[in-house]
């Protein structure tokens, strides 16, 4: 009883801040300072049509580093609690068997998904999408491939290669920033090209094709991860 | 109907909110979690919505008339990060379950007694 | 028009994230609460934010309720 009269009393009380804020709350008629300052002299500083990635990874970019680490944390600490022995890949647990109509649709679709992943995160300073949605992409393919063959396991090798390459380049590029161009993830590192061009923009497409390819494979890990984990006898 | 929107974001809160105040179930208290996350995130991006005006996105707009035609970016940048973050947080948690559910064969959360004084 | 969408989307997204938290089992609540993201999601479109909107319906409504969906399947075979 106690507990409820709480439950309700703090509900109470974080409603009223957010009704204060409601009422705060004017709508806007033009932008912020800082981001009509972006949208002034984004086309020309950056090179990317698409303003949220170049706040993404030029502007704030050292943000989306600091926070493909803790995605990076995610997936190590989820491997580390449910780590398995050797003979949780004996093919003699129990797997259900997948439909013949599944197994042979995944080996269609898989392919063009990961395409679609790939053309999601080249085209992130063009349209609408980039690294996080690309990676999400591909790392549904990966699950497809786990559904229609439960035995399939990620291979821990690849992923550790691929996630270890990209992050390298990613922060190589930020460093190679300081040296040749204005400052750390300085985009002028290549040329700029005319705005709308897939080969625009500077090295907009290539960091961000390395932060697909590195929270594909994180998304990846966790999904194998979880999937695979067998259950302790009793 | 920016109002609209930033109301039920702060409803989807509240309601994430007393989940995880009021239910047993872990499951269910993690399924509070998720709810508060997308409330927040559409608080979010709304408080960046200009009314009546594009998304940032200068294919056909020039880029010398956009600071007058396009929406705020910066609060859409930021939740793009948000939500990543939270598939990472919510799996997590997930596979802390998975393994306080090994210990105690329970989901109740009221079976959980070992550090309540 | 825009307004009448929000308010049916609105209150969709608020029955969905009440049957999440109180429905008795667990596979419709996990269900009902990728319907929230989905519908989050529309929301984003409305406020023009198309980037945000990919997301949270690949990774939100997508990725998050397969997650759940693996879990309680673990949890459901040692139930046995």
């Amino acid at each position: 009883m106690i507990k409820k009269i709480l439950i309700i009393g703090v509900l109470a009380v974080v409603g009223l801040i957010f009704f204060d804020l409601f009422n705060a709350y004017q709508g806007n008629e033009s932008l912020s300072k800082t981001a009509n300052y972006y949208a002034e002299n984004g086309a020309s500083q950056v090179g990317a049509a698409n303003l949220v990635t170049a706040i993404v990874v030029t502007y704030r970019g050292l943000d989306t580093l600091g926070e493909v680490t803790i995605l990076f944390l995610t997936a190590a600490i989820i491997s580390f609690i449910l780590k398995f022995r050797e003979e949780d890949f004996m093919p003699n647990r129990s797997v259900r068997v997948t439909s013949e109509l599944l197994d042979s649709a995944a080996q269609v679709i898989v392919p063009v998904i990961f395409m679609v992943g790939v053309y999601i995160f080249m085209n992130g300073h063009l349209t609408p999408g980039g690294g996080f949605q690309g990676g999400a992409v591909i790392a549904s393919g990966v699950l497809l491939m786990i559904m229609a063959n439960p035995n399939f396991g990620v291979s821990h090798k690849v992923i550790a290669v691929v996630e270890s390459i990209s992050g390298i380049a990613f922060v190589l590029i930020g460093v190679l920033g300081i040296v040749l161009a204005g400052g750390f993830l300085d985009n002028t590192l290549l040329p700029l090209g005319k705005l709308g061009d897939l080969f625009s923009a500077g090295v907009i497409p290539v960091i961000y094709t390395f932060v697909g390819l590195k929270v594909g494979a994180e998304l990846s890990n966790i999904i194998g991860t979880i999937s695979h984990v067998q259950n302790e006898k009793n | 109907m920016e109002y609209i929107i930033i109301s039920t974001g702060f409803a989807l809160m509240l309601l994430g909110l007393w989940g995880i105040l009021s239910q047993k179930n872990l499951i269910k208290i993690i399924l509070g979690f998720t709810i508060f996350n997308t409330g927040i995130n559409i608080v979010m991006v709304s408080i960046g919505y200009v009314r009546g005006k594009a998304a940032p996105i200068l294919d056909v707009i020039k880029p010398s008339e956009a600071a007058s035609k396009i929406v705020d970016p910066i609060p859409q940048a930021l939740v793009l990060t948000a939500i990543v973050i939270g598939l990472g947080v919510t799996a997590l948690m997930l596979v802390y379950v998975l393994k306080l559910h090994r210990e105690k064969n329970s989901l109740d959360i009221n079976s959980f007694k070992d550090l309540k004084w | 028009m825009f307004i009448a969408i929000a308010i049916v989307i609105g209150v969709a997204s608020l029955i969905g994230g009440y049957i999440a938290i109180h429905h008795e089992k667990l596979s419709v609540a996990v269900i009902a609460s990728g319907l929230v993201s989905l519908f989050a999601s529309i929301i984003f479109l409305l406020l023009a934010a198309p980037d945000v909107a990919m997301t949270e319906a690949s990774i939100g409504s997508g990725l998050t309720t397969l997650i759940f969906f693996y879990v309680l399947n673990k949890i459901r075979q040692r139930n046995d």
